[in-house]
């Protein structure tokens, strides 16, 4: 199991002895390699604080998302409070902190892709898997996110599937790709 | 040095200057909203965004903000033309179109800068109708958040972050979502917060205020079965005449204590008298420490640190865990008070605990979690009951009708409202050390002091230093004001390289008299000064100017407590410190917090 997907089965199994409790607290425990990763991370970046941005990428490229540990780590790295990167982190949209699914899905809403339907191929996506954009399914395996052309246009509407990219997709080809990753 | 014209008006002013300050130089105030400043103490907040301090500057398509554009040489500004006042009316009306219009119930009403604005620009009607951001209400012991208020002007993020490195305030999520907030949105209690009230002192609207234990008082007052007493901070004395008119740095000490006998107070008494107690205690231990230190006993910590100022306290107890052994073990003045009062006071008068009610007026947010700490109480029962601000007790006194510029000066009660100016002088930075040295040279000497002043250990500058000769052991005294100047005298202690033997921490800049609860100051830094002057001058006059030649305080050791640092002031008189984790560790996930 790569790293990523080590973390995500983590919270997953948190959450499920959460499952009947109030809202979604996640709790996180860091193990100590993970905190090693993270300060490797703050080290290439000298620990300037100036280079919060830079830090959560990498970070959240390692690691799928940025739970509120490893923003902790992170501020403490760089002497900033968890407050500051906490505001950074929930200004830019592109930075989560809902772990992706094991299956992340992107659908394109650039110009061209729009034109072509992928509203509707969005709303079939989330009707399917009953989360919405930015959210991840209960049993951790899709995630729906929307970006902003993959340089495909000639293929619009496209869907990503993790790294596999989905050609002129219609709503009613939803169901037979998310079949593809349901056996 | 450049010259430039601000409406037909030349001035000259450095390199660098902004408009504004240009402006000023030849008395010309640009209204402004978001810009905040206490210059003396190099605190400023100039994000450049609420656009209310836009002016003309001829050649420039657009509108500049004064506040950060720089003045440049032959620049030709209008401050007041059509086009300005439009403008700043417009973004006035867009402010207001996002905020609430409760402004007959707000705790902030009168004292609010968004409040004064529209009056001055004579908004009367709200084009702007639209959806409005709303967000939870936030209460902590000390301070409540209603972002529902907040402008975005960010001035307590700065104070947060910059000033009192504390770093529970920031901004957080985008655009019309945006609000400040803790981290992860957790409530104030669950942050890092020390309760320091300098957000609050800076908010310009009432997105942040104190908790208001007024009415709790006046249910007190109003029970017969119940005894209530009230203690006054020294630096309440020195600010609360502003809040009827008066000029900044005039005494009222009393006029304050003829209006709290006229509210119904059983007994009036002082926090100069307990700031006495303080000093007996504080300074015995300051002396023990440094003779054992000098003997080489190496299990004596130094230097020692002072431990009167609640939100210091807590942000030691967040920040420096690991040296909890280091500050004084004495009690605040406050809890001093009502641990004195609870026991010998009330002894004295045939008065149980449970029917005497101790209630403090302080300038300070952070004294309302303080006397709510569990090891400050008794089975339960506080040692002190409930503590107000002086902004609190202004608007008691107003809600009660008294006349407050016409009332006599009265005297404190005895015994717990005789002080010295030791006592007194504990609401200026510096104040506290001050006191201790008085006392603990003729304590240690064994000669009478010939000069009371300390003028070295006086001033603004946030890190203080001055070398004391006790008759020739030379103490290396330390005085930090604001936290952030505090967190850098401790990260030299927790390296071995500090050289003090005493520091005073105080957590607001200026100490007390800039403290949280404070009639708001609005960026004039001047009325600091004059309050700290006004502290001065009441030490000067007082009778008495060291803590041990306060007779009461001589009766209550003979009487009751024996002597400085004996078992029955320890048990009473010190207490002890706790690690709070500033670790993450529960939150809403994402944002859950709307």
């Amino acid at each position: 199991m790569s790293q990523k997907l080590s973390i995500a089965a983590e919270v997953f199994a948190y959450m499920e002895d959460l499952a009947g409790t109030d809202g979604i607290a996640v709790k996180v425990n860091l193990s100590k390699e993970k905190i090693e990763k993270i300060n490797q991370v703050c080290n290439a970046y000298h620990n300037d604080p100036g280079e919060l941005i830079n830090v959560l990428h990498e970070t959240q490229h390692e690691f799928g998302y940025l739970p509120a540990e490893v923003q902790d780590v992170i501020a403490h790295n760089l002497h900033l409070s968890v407050a500051h990167v906490y505001g950074v982190v929930t200004f830019y949209s592109f930075f989560s902190m809902i772990p992706k699914g094991e299956h992340p899905v992107s659908i394109c809403t650039g110009t061209a892709c729009y034109v072509r339907g992928a509203e509707m191929v969005l709303e079939e996506f989330k009707k399917e898997l009953h989360v919405k954009v930015g959210e991840t399914t209960p049993d951790g395996r899709f995630s729906i996110n929307c970006l902003r052309c993959v340089g495909a246009c000639g293929l619009a509407p496209v869907v990503l599937v993790g790294e596999k990219v989905y050609g002129r997709v219609s709503p009613d080809g939803v169901k037979a790709i998310l079949e593809e990753y349901r056996k | 040095m450049i010259e430039l014209t601000i409406d037909k008006k030349k001035v000259r002013v450095e390199q660098g200057t902004t408009i504004l300050k240009a402006a000023q130089q030849v008395g010309i105030e640009i209204p402004t909203l978001c810009h905040f400043e206490l210059c003396d103490m190099g605190i400023e907040n100039r994000p450049g965004g609420c656009r209310v301090c836009v002016v003309e500057v001829e050649g420039r398509r657009n509108l500049a903000p004064s506040c950060i554009t720089e003045a440049e040489d032959g620049m030709v500004v209008k401050t007041h033309n059509i086009r300005v006042l439009n403008a700043r009316t417009t973004v006035l009306k867009l402010i207001i179109s996002d905020h609430p219009f409760n402004c007959l119930v707000c705790a902030k009403s009168g004292h609010c800068e968004l409040q004064s604005l529209a009056t001055q620009f004579g908004i009367r009607s709200l084009p702007y109708e639209g959806e409005q951001s709303h967000y939870r209400k936030d209460t902590s012991p000390s301070i409540i958040r209603d972002v529902d208020k907040c402008i975005m002007c960010r001035r307590c993020e700065m104070m947060c972050n910059e000033v009192q490195t504390v770093g529970a305030l920031a901004a957080v999520n985008r655009g019309f979502m945006s609000v400040v907030a803790p981290a992860f949105e957790m409530n104030l209690v669950d942050s890092p917060c020390t309760y320091c009230g300098q957000c609050v002192s800076v908010c310009p609207t009432g997105a942040l205020t104190e908790v208001d234990h007024t009415n709790d008082i006046i249910r007190a007052l109003s029970d017969p079965a119940k005894t209530v007493v009230v203690q006054t901070a020294p630096a309440v004395r020195a600010a609360l005449g502003e809040e009827f008119g008066l000029d900044p740095g005039t005494l009222v000490t009393g006029k304050m204590v003829a209006a709290l006998r006229e509210m119904g107070f059983d007994y009036v008494f002082d926090t100069d008298f307990s700031a006495d107690l303080t000093i007996m205690e504080e300074g015995t231990e300051l002396l023990q420490r440094i003779r054992g230190h000098l003997a080489g006993d190496s299990s004596v910590r130094l230097p020692i640190l002072t431990s009167c100022c609640p939100g210091w306290v807590n942000f030691f107890e967040h920040n420096f865990p690991d040296l909890l052994d280091v500050p004084s073990t004495a009690k605040s003045p406050q809890q001093m008070f009502g641990a004195i009062a609870k026991s010998w006071f009330a002894g004295k008068i045939g008065v149980n605990r449970k029917d005497l009610i101790v209630v403090s007026i302080m300038p300070c947010l952070a004294k309302k979690y303080e006397c709510q700490r569990d090891e400050f109480k008794t089975d339960g029962s506080p040692d002190v009951d409930f503590s107000i601000s002086t902004r609190e007790l202004a608007a008691f006194i107003k809600q009660a009708n008294i006349d407050f510029l016409n009332l006599p000066d009265e005297d404190f009660d005895d015994p717990l409202g005789e002080s010295s100016g030791a006592g007194v002088i504990f609401g200026n930075t510096g104040g506290v050390i001050e006191a201790a040295c008085r006392t603990a040279y003729e304590l240690h000497t064994g000669k009478a002091l010939k000069k009371v002043d300390f003028h070295e250990l006086r001033g603004v500058e946030g890190i203080r230093s001055a070398v004391i000769d006790f008759d020739g052991l030379k103490l290396n005294i330390g005085i930090a004001h604001g936290l952030g100047n505090a967190r850098k005298l401790l990260d030299e202690v927790r390296a071995g390289t500090s050289h003090y033997h005493a520091i005073e921490i105080m957590a607001c800049p200026g100490g007390c008299i800039g403290g949280g609860g404070q009639p708001y100051h609005h960026g004039h830094s001047e009325i600091l000064a004059k309050r700290a002057a006004a502290i001065y001058a009441e030490d000067e006059r007082k009778p008495i100017r060291k803590s041990h030649e306060n007779p009461s305080i001589i009766r209550l050791y003979d009487e009751f407590l024996g002597h400085p640092g004996s078992q029955k002031s320890h048990s009473l008189l010190h207490t002890e410190y706790f690690p709070k984790s500033n670790e993450v560790s529960i939150y809403l996930n994402g944002h859950n917090g709307k």
